[in-house]
């Protein structure tokens, strides 16, 4: 009798294991139908912000098969950088005129003595203007990418600016090593006399007699003053920038880089770019009608003895001293 | 007008790449451009589908807003096309792109990419209809026969829909309700900021 039980008991447990069985395997049965359960577009949107996948071709980038973010690519291509470009540069422009007409040019107190200092030899010009010619050429050449349709578009007509822009665009990219290689020289050349000292300080509290009309104030300087060691700094850095995300825009791809690094480089290049065009307009300014007697330095090299007094006056003692040194008095200007 | 569109129904999709392979034959494509392409999603997995993708031509298209030189134009059937002798070859059309449509006939972008080439919806180019200048430049103009896009007329499973939208819509409605799934209207919603309600 107690074996009957047993085997009964055996029996029902057998069959309740059995209809457990069939019901998990019916149930996920249900779950995976290969037919209608698909991978859905929304959700690996949601998940992922792209959709990729496999392709057979050679390109495998083509895998990419929707990438939203292009959208938002477009939205600072088209709009964002035009209100930072135009602001930034107008902006800048405007500045200089308001000053302009507050200060005037920065006159040499007082006044041309005669005497000429050599402030940069041929080398330094040299890659001076290979620095500044290819840069003026890539900042035009780089505006017109993004402000050209708006604005020379229009009256150039389809065809003849298209031949303009693909001209600019080749000078863009062949233009960009010069620019790397007057970069490079410029800062092996100047980074001694630009690393920063105690009389910058000084220098920066008087705002190195910028601000007043008087022409009164004037903060000892070396060669290179605190201001123009920010701007030294600022164009070694903003330069780099603009060298390796333009590489990796003149390269595209290169290496696995992807659409959204792509993306990135230009927006990256485009904005320190507009700011860069800016700052170096500020700089045009102040070695052209913004200070009288600056622009020599740069041109045929010379500056006047009284003007490096005023303006870079422990420097015009060094070379003063040297001069001493040598036993031959300072040049006369011709 | 019709509102043209492509509608690839992946669960139909059998990755044969014959579109691929009509897209190049038709319009003789240089090696290395690829139109259209077939990307397979979840390969291997439960779910896997292929999706067949080529330019969508766009609603307010991006590549037409980002162009430099502003070298792209919407046909009077949305169809959106540009002109080579325009393009520079700066390939920004590819970053905007949701699609990754825009092809160049060089690697590098160092001197040249070369003229952008993309889908045209067998629609041409500025060139007038049918001449030897357009075939060379764009390929065959079948719109202009009155011809749809070859890729989606010898689609053999009839997977990739090419037409009017409302028509195209409407047979993949007819298509899901029948068979009770679609796996949606792959890119629809980025390219025209709608979807076939199912």
């Amino acid at each position: 009798m107690a074996k009957l039980v047993a085997q009964m008991r055996l029996i029902a447990g057998a069959l309740a294991l059995a209809f457990i069985v069939a019901i998990s395997v019916s149930a996920s049965a249900q779950q995976i139908n290969p037919t209608a359960d698909a991978v859905k577009e929304q959700q690996l949107l949601d998940q992922l912000k792209v959709i990729q996948g496999r392709v057979t071709i050679p390109d495998e980038k083509s895998g990419m098969l929707v990438h939203p973010a292009g959208r938002e690519w477009r939205q600072f291509h088209t709009v964002t950088l035009k209100w930072i470009g135009g602001i930034s540069i107008i902006g800048m422009l405007a500045v200089l005129v308001l000053f302009y007409l507050w200060r005037g040019p920065m006159r040499v107190k007082s006044g041309y003595s005669g005497i000429n200092v050599l402030r940069f030899d041929g080398l330094e010009r040299f890659v001076h203007w290979l620095t500044a010619v290819t840069f003026v050429i890539l900042g035009v050449t780089g505006l017109n990418i993004t402000f050209g349709r708006v604005l020379l578009l229009p009256w150039m007509g389809p065809e003849a600016f298209s031949a303009w822009s693909e001209w600019a665009k080749y000078s863009h990219n062949f233009l960009s090593f010069g620019f790397t290689l007057g970069v490079a020289l410029m800062f092996v050349m100047w980074i001694g006399r630009n690393l920063p000292t105690a009389v910058d300080v000084e220098w920066l509290k008087q705002g190195g007699g910028m601000f007043d009309p008087t022409n009164s104030t004037h903060a000892p300087a070396y060669k290179f003053n605190a201001g123009q060691k920010i701007l030294f700094w600022i164009i070694i850095v903003s330069s780099s920038a603009m060298i390796i995300s333009g590489f990796m825009l003149m390269f595209p791809f290169y290496s696995g880089l992807t659409v959204g690094n792509m993306e990135l480089a230009e927006i990256f290049h485009a904005v320190v770019g507009v700011l860069f065009v800016a700052l170096i307009i500020g700089h045009i300014y102040l070695g052209t009608v913004g200070m009288e007697g600056a622009f020599g330095a740069m041109a045929d090299g010379n500056v006047d003895l009284n003007w490096a007094k005023e303006h870079h006056s422990l420097w015009a003692k060094e070379e003063i001293q040297a001069a001493k040194v040598k036993g031959g008095a300072m040049r006369p200007a011709e | 007008m019709a509102r043209m569109k492509f509608l690839c129904d992946a669960d139909r999709c059998i990755e044969c790449n014959a579109c691929v392979t009509a897209c190049k034959n038709e319009h003789e494509v240089p090696w290395g451009i690829n139109r259209r392409r077939v990307v397979t999603l979840n390969d291997g997995k439960p779910g896997e589908r292929s999706v067949s993708m080529a330019c969508m031509h766009c609603t307010d298209a991006p590549c037409a807003a980002v162009c430099p030189v502003n070298c792209f134009y919407t046909t009077a059937d949305a169809v959106v096309l540009h002109s080579k002798d325009l393009c520079i070859g700066c390939g920004y059309c590819f970053y905007a792109c949701p699609f990754g449509a825009p092809q160049y006939p060089k690697v590098g972008n160092f001197g040249s990419r070369g003229k952008m080439d993309k889908c045209t919806f067998c629609a041409g180019g500025p060139e007038a209809d049918g001449t030897k200048e357009e075939f060379e430049k764009y390929g065959n103009n079948r719109l202009a026969e009155g011809k749809l896009p070859l890729c989606a007329e010898m689609c053999s499973t009839k997977a990739l829909l090419a037409g009017d939208s409302e028509v195209i819509a409407q047979i993949y409605k007819e298509r899901v309700s029948r068979r009770g799934y679609g796996s949606g209207a792959w890119g629809w919603q980025t390219a025209y900021r709608e979807s076939i309600a199912t």
